[in-house]
């Protein structure tokens, strides 16, 4: 049924390489609007490397890459800037700025880009600290004096900030502990629900993947080999992808998941 | 937008209440909150968009309007706008935004202590240090075998031999600023030959060896410890230490030892651009030939001008990259971090080399060279 809608990150023939080393081939790809998709593979499939060139950070040597519709090669620094106000990015550890409090971190995107006073930006960042699920302390804390998971949780908050229609996340819930975890799992699908988020989420967990993604796509041969729900991937044929989600841990992850739903 | 009826307030909300409006409105609403207490219906039927940022507003502005005493309650609302209202009601949560300032005086004060109590410690490590360095030096004499050649070598090659077209140009330079200067004192008494004396002696004696370490300490000393303070940031000194590997061993002896042995060479090399720049100068200005120039150079100079600089190369060198590697291990986990510390490194390296200079010219003086 979604599948008419206008997608919100619509990917063709991306190819990008690192001197001789191609990372990725005629890569296509769909977002579609309001979903959590979950992008899989093994380590060194360019996971992260297709999140960065999506963002741009890293230049595609070929293809064409839209977001919001737009074609992200062919816009201007000032449409780009838009387009930036409505994403956010949470990098695998946060990526804080080591000289900012937590708040001040937070304050950074309002700061740039809304002309808002001070005073209306404190609010917003304490509202954005505690929809995270930090407490009200950690807003003056350096980042060097919390813990891994609240780097995180903080680093939500940040990209956040602008209240944005579609976040990255990369690998959100790796380094934190199975109860830390679930909760940011529910974190990110409470704040999908609520704000009307989509979600493009970098990972290796595969209780995250039961949990919230809508859709799973999988990286391999330098392509999306498969995109679809959990269900889909159960069934698929192709080895690898039943290795990935029939393997030991997978089958734990679908006990356990089965067990919450039955 | 808010219009008033018998002590009955109704504010029509419409259009996009998001992060990029909410600066207008935020003013607007203020006043209202801060009006009296009359009964007062926010009417979000004309929304169509409302993110966290807008939904805080209308929140936070009922909320005061029901700490003053009044009536304020939402209208037209869709589930969608419900949702994100009780959202943010259900995240109203004061935070801090920044630690708590001290007031400025004492501020100055705790600096001034602190700064105070640091010297005294960084002077207590900087003992320790050397003591550990000496020891790690002592155990390497007595088995050869564990010096770390390549590391050696190759920092040789970054400190030294990298260093050798830098350090002969400021060396040159410096040698035709001598000339010039000392030529046009010299030539108001008509001894402008004395100006070879002159160069001989300074440049030997201080000048070459001075401009030469404090070329190394910002070049070699900072490339030290932003090494050592980035493989720090990384856990990689600690995964050292639990492999066995002494970094005292890995890291820090290979650079002192470099620079050790390389800085005597930069020197040695210092000594000869300066006179020759100096030569070349006096040839250019004053009709000294270098043949004369080198004549003249053989009365002025004793072996031992040209000793007093070279012995304290090597001293030099060692204060530099101690002070770099120690600099480097004290790196704490951020980037922050590496650039104070690489800071230290170059302003105690340099200030701990003039030092070193002051003492060697009064023990020189004392023994009469």
């Amino acid at each position: 049924m979604a599948a008419q809608v206008e997608p919100i990150i619509r990917v063709r023939g991306l190819r990008t390489q690192f001197g001789d080393q191609v990372v990725h081939q005629d890569l296509d790809l769909d977002v579609r609007r309001g979903e959590i998709l979950g992008i899989v593979g093994g380590s060194g499939t360019g996971k992260s490397v297709l999140l960065r060139t999506i963002i741009g950070l890293n230049r595609p040597a070929a293809g064409r890459i839209e977001v919001f519709g737009q074609d992200m090669a062919k816009i201007t620094a000032a449409e780009r800037m838009a387009v930036e106000q409505r994403w956010g990015v949470l990098f695998q550890d946060g990526a804080l700025f080591s000289s900012l409090t937590v708040a001040q971190n937070i304050e950074v995107p309002m700061k740039e880009h809304l002309d808002m006073p001070a005073r209306l930006r404190d609010e917003i960042a304490a509202l954005k600290i505690a929809m995270v699920g930090l407490p009200p302390e950690a807003g003056s804390k350096y980042p060097s004096e919390l813990s891994g998971g609240m780097r995180k949780r903080a680093g939500l908050a940040r990209s956040l900030a602008l209240d944005p229609d579609l976040i990255f996340l990369d690998e959100p819930t790796s380094g934190l502990d199975p109860i830390g975890a679930a909760n940011f799992d529910q974190l990110i699908r409470r704040l999908q629900i609520n704000l009307g988020l989509t979600v493009f989420m970098v990972t290796h967990d595969l209780d995250s993947l039961h949990a919230i993604c809508d859709r799973i796509a999988m990286l391999a041969e330098k392509r999306i080999m498969v995109i679809g729900s959990m269900a889909d991937m159960l069934h698929h044929e192709h080895p690898w992808v039943h290795e990935y989600f029939h393997g030991p841990r997978a089958r734990a992850a679908r006990r356990k998941d089965e067990e919450v739903s039955g | 937008m808010a219009t008033e009826a018998g002590g009955a307030v109704l504010v029509q909300a419409g259009g996009h209440w998001d992060a990029r409006n909410v600066t207008r409105l935020d003013q607007q609403l203020r006043g209202l909150a801060a009006g009296t207490g009359a009964a007062v219906t926010l009417d979000l039927a004309q929304v169509d968009r409302l993110d966290t940022a807008g939904a805080w507003l209308l929140y936070r502005t009922r909320k005061e309007l029901r700490a003053h005493g009044g009536r304020a309650d939402y209208a037209g609302l869709t589930p969608a706008h419900e949702a994100m209202l009780e959202q943010v009601a259900a995240n109203d949560q004061p935070a801090e935004i920044e630690p708590p300032r001290q007031p400025a005086l004492l501020a100055v004060l705790d600096r001034l202590g602190r700064g105070a109590v640091d010297v005294v410690l960084e002077g207590r490590q900087q003992i320790a240090f050397l003591g550990l360095l000496l020891l790690t030096l002592a155990g390497t004499l007595r088995h050869p075998g564990r010096l770390r050649l390549v590391p050696l070598i190759y920092h040789m090659e970054k400190v030294g031999f990298n260093a050798v077209p830098i350090v002969g140009l400021i060396s040159f330079l410096i040698g035709v600023v001598l000339a010039y200067q000392g030529a046009v004192q010299l030539q108001r008494f008509g001894a402008e030959i004395f100006v070879v004396n002159l160069i001989a002696v300074s440049v030997l004696r201080e000048i070459a060896i001075l401009l030469t370490a404090i070329v190394v300490a910002g070049r070699s000393g900072s490339a030290f410890t932003a090494e050592i303070g980035s493989m720090a940031v990384n856990e990689e000194v600690d995964a050292m230490r639990t492999l066995g590997l002494d970094p005292m061993e890995v890291l820090v002896l290979p650079r002192v030892l470099a620079l050790v042995i390389t800085l005597p060479l930069l020197a040695f090399f210092a000594d000869m651009m300066g006179l020759f720049g100096g030569m070349m100068m006096c040839w250019a200005v004053l009709d000294i030939s270098p043949a004369l120039f080198l004549e003249r150079l053989q009365g002025a100079v004793s072996p031992w001008s040209f000793w007093v600089g070279m012995i304290k190369a090597p001293f030099f060198a060692f204060l530099i990259s101690m002070v770099g590697c120690l600099e480097g291990l004290r790196v704490a986990r951020s980037a922050e971090s590496v650039g104070q510390q690489t800071t230290r490194s170059v302003v105690t390296g340099i200030f701990l080399v003039i030092v070193a200079d002051a003492l060697f010219s009064v023990f020189f003086a004392a023994v009469g060279v």
